[in-house]
């Protein structure tokens, strides 16, 4: 076992180390589809709903990286997000329905920003006054996050009912991109382009600016970046608040993605979340993205070749990684 | 004249008390040694001056200001760096990145950094490079060279020499002579040969106390002292 995985990590090094998983599960799944639109159809799927999830992982992975809190809570964060924005999209449906796509864009614009907004306020709060009273408490960590959780989801069937709620699309994001006999759904591709466009601004902050610098180096060692005279805990509410806005727009695009939305939405995903955040290697952001585009291809790939392993093939997944990289695939300490 | 102050010193870590009673002063300029068997208490006295653990009662006076009870950034905005044991350096980040988190205004000091870069000429040819990949040597280095990346009044500096090689070692003293012209250091050190050719002052914490404090130079001419609370013989 173990000369099979140091041969498999050496192999992989070589060529790209870690990055080529997902290309080696997209060609595996080629072989095992054969059908080059129904492949080229799930890959695009799978990327989309990668980006989605990456979306949503990201915060948990730098606020588990930075503070090592365990935040059952950000479910709350998704579940929100997806709800407020598919309000704002109803209240502005003269807007979707319209045939400018100036109109239509902006109608989205409004939505993901009241998403983002009720993010970094909620964040704040959060942080402020759930998550501080039990930092380096795991067990209090984990209680208070779970009843937070179920706190936020019972809010959100109090205000918009058990029903589920249907959610409007703008119009330039409706139907497909038919390409000989693929389809792309348009919607797929935006949400692949806008979460591509968060990691890169993310990647940009993390190692470009003296902000990220702090965040990067306080995930490895938050003792010492406070010895060299920088107050992580104000940092780390920063953070925190960055990674709710985060899942809030990634809640809504999700809800965008689904149409259909309950109050049950975040904490159905959070595990999906979490598999992400663990396979990707905590505070990592490059990793959270590797791991939420190998859990989107895979949840596609396995849904389509083996339905009824669907359910069970992001566990596999998850423990196939940890046993050949007990800290994930990319770890922010080393 | 004194720069720190260390006054009725407790320290307790969960239920332990790890720190009884620790007064010493340290005056300003050259290096200080403390000195001490292995688990006496010489790295919770630093850690308790750095307010990394919360001493509880006792004061810690910095050019005469208390600190004691301050937030560890608060304290190392004051002057006073830190070089731990097991050295701090941020493995994913470059050399230079662990170099420029450490300066005030995320810019280098020219000057500063040819200075650091003659002391320890590895981190000028490594400076691109992941610090994971260094030497442990060169870790070393870098976390001294942390510290003196910007004008501080005191460096807390523990164990050093912990497992380097002795060539190593002896180029950490030289740049430890030279970095004591401008800047105190207090040294936390096992090697008796190595903190002797740097202390002028020193004190030696026993089970946590101080249990003697004075000059190097009479310490290491008393052999009978350093037996009984060192073990240096044993």
């Amino acid at each position: 076992m173990n000369t099979l995985t140091n041969t498999l990590g050496q192999t992989l090094g070589r060529a790209g180390g870690v990055n080529l998983l997902p290309l080696i599960v997209a060609a595996a799944a080629f072989g095992l589809i054969g059908a080059p639109s129904s492949w080229l159809t799930l890959t695009v799927a799978g990327l989309a709903m990668g980006m989605m999830l990456f979306l949503m992982a990201s915060g948990l992975s730098l606020v588990f990286g930075l503070m090592d809190v365990l935040n059952f809570g950000h479910s709350a964060f998704v579940s929100f997000g997806a709800f407020i924005s598919a309000t704002v999209l109803a209240g502005l449906g003269g807007w979707l329905a319209a045939d400018s796509w100036m109109l239509n864009a902006l109608a989205l614009a409004a939505a993901y920003l009241a998403a983002i907004s009720f993010g970094l306020v909620a964040g704040w709060f959060f942080e402020t006054v759930i998550i501080r009273p039990v930092y380096r408490d795991h067990l209090r960590q984990i209680l208070i996050t779970i009843g937070a959780m179920i706190v936020a989801e019972q809010t959100i069937l109090a205000f918009w009912g058990g029903t589920p709620l249907s959610v409007a699309r703008p119009q330039f994001l409706e139907g497909s991109w038919i390409i000989g006999d693929v389809s792309i759904e348009i919607y797929r591709a935006f949400a692949f382009a806008l979460g591509a466009v968060v990691f890169v601004m993310l990647y940009f902050m993390l190692n470009r600016t003296r902000i990220g610098l702090l965040i990067r180096a306080g995930v490895e060692n938050r003792e010492m970046v406070e010895s060299l005279g920088f107050r992580v805990d104000r940092l780390f509410i920063g953070v925190f608040m960055l990674g709710s806005a985060l899942a809030a727009l990634g809640g809504a695009m999700w809800a965008g993605y689904e149409t259909l939305i309950t109050p049950a939405l975040g904490g159905e995903l959070m595990i999906v979340v979490f598999i992400v955040v663990i396979i990707g290697g905590l505070g990592s952001i490059e990793g959270t993205l590797l791991g939420a585009i190998l859990v989107g291809l895979m949840t596609n790939y396995i849904g389509f070749l083996a339905p009824k392993l669907a359910l069970a093939s992001n566990m596999i997944l998850m423990v196939a990684i940890l046993l050949w990289r007990p800290n994930g695939l990319r770890p922010a300490i080393k | 004249m004194t720069l720190l102050t260390i006054r009725n010193m407790k320290t307790d870590i969960d239920q332990y008390v790890v720190l009884h009673d620790i007064s010493f002063d340290v005056p300003e300029g050259g290096v200080f040694v403390l000195l001490g068997r292995n688990g006496a208490g010489k790295t919770t006295t630093l850690r308790s001056i750095m307010g990394l653990w919360k001493p509880s009662p006792g004061s810690v006076l910095f050019k005469g200001e208390d600190i004691t009870g301050l937030h560890t950034a608060d304290i190392a905005r004051k002057g006073i760096a830190y070089v731990p044991e097991n050295m701090g350096i941020f493995g994913t980040l470059t050399v230079d990145e662990n170099l420029i988190l450490a300066t005030a205004s995320g810019r280098f000091d020219p000057a500063r950094l040819a200075r650091i870069h003659a002391l320890f000429p590895a981190l000028e040819q490594f400076r691109d490079k992941q610090a994971w990949s260094l030497s442990g040597g060169q870790k070393q280095m870098l976390s001294v060279a942390r510290a003196i990346i910007e004008p501080r009044a005191l460096i807390l500096i523990d164990e050093p020499t912990k497992g380097l090689a002795p060539s190593i070692v002896d180029a950490m003293a030289e740049a430890f002579r030279e970095i004591a012209q401008t800047t105190t250091i207090l040294l936390v050190e096992q090697n008796f040969t190595f903190a002797r050719s740097l202390g002028r002052d020193m004190a030696v914490i026993d089970d946590g106390r101080v249990a003697h404090s004075g000059s190097m130079e009479d310490f290491a001419a008393d052999t009978a002292l350093q037996d009984r609370l060192l073990s240096l013989s044993a």
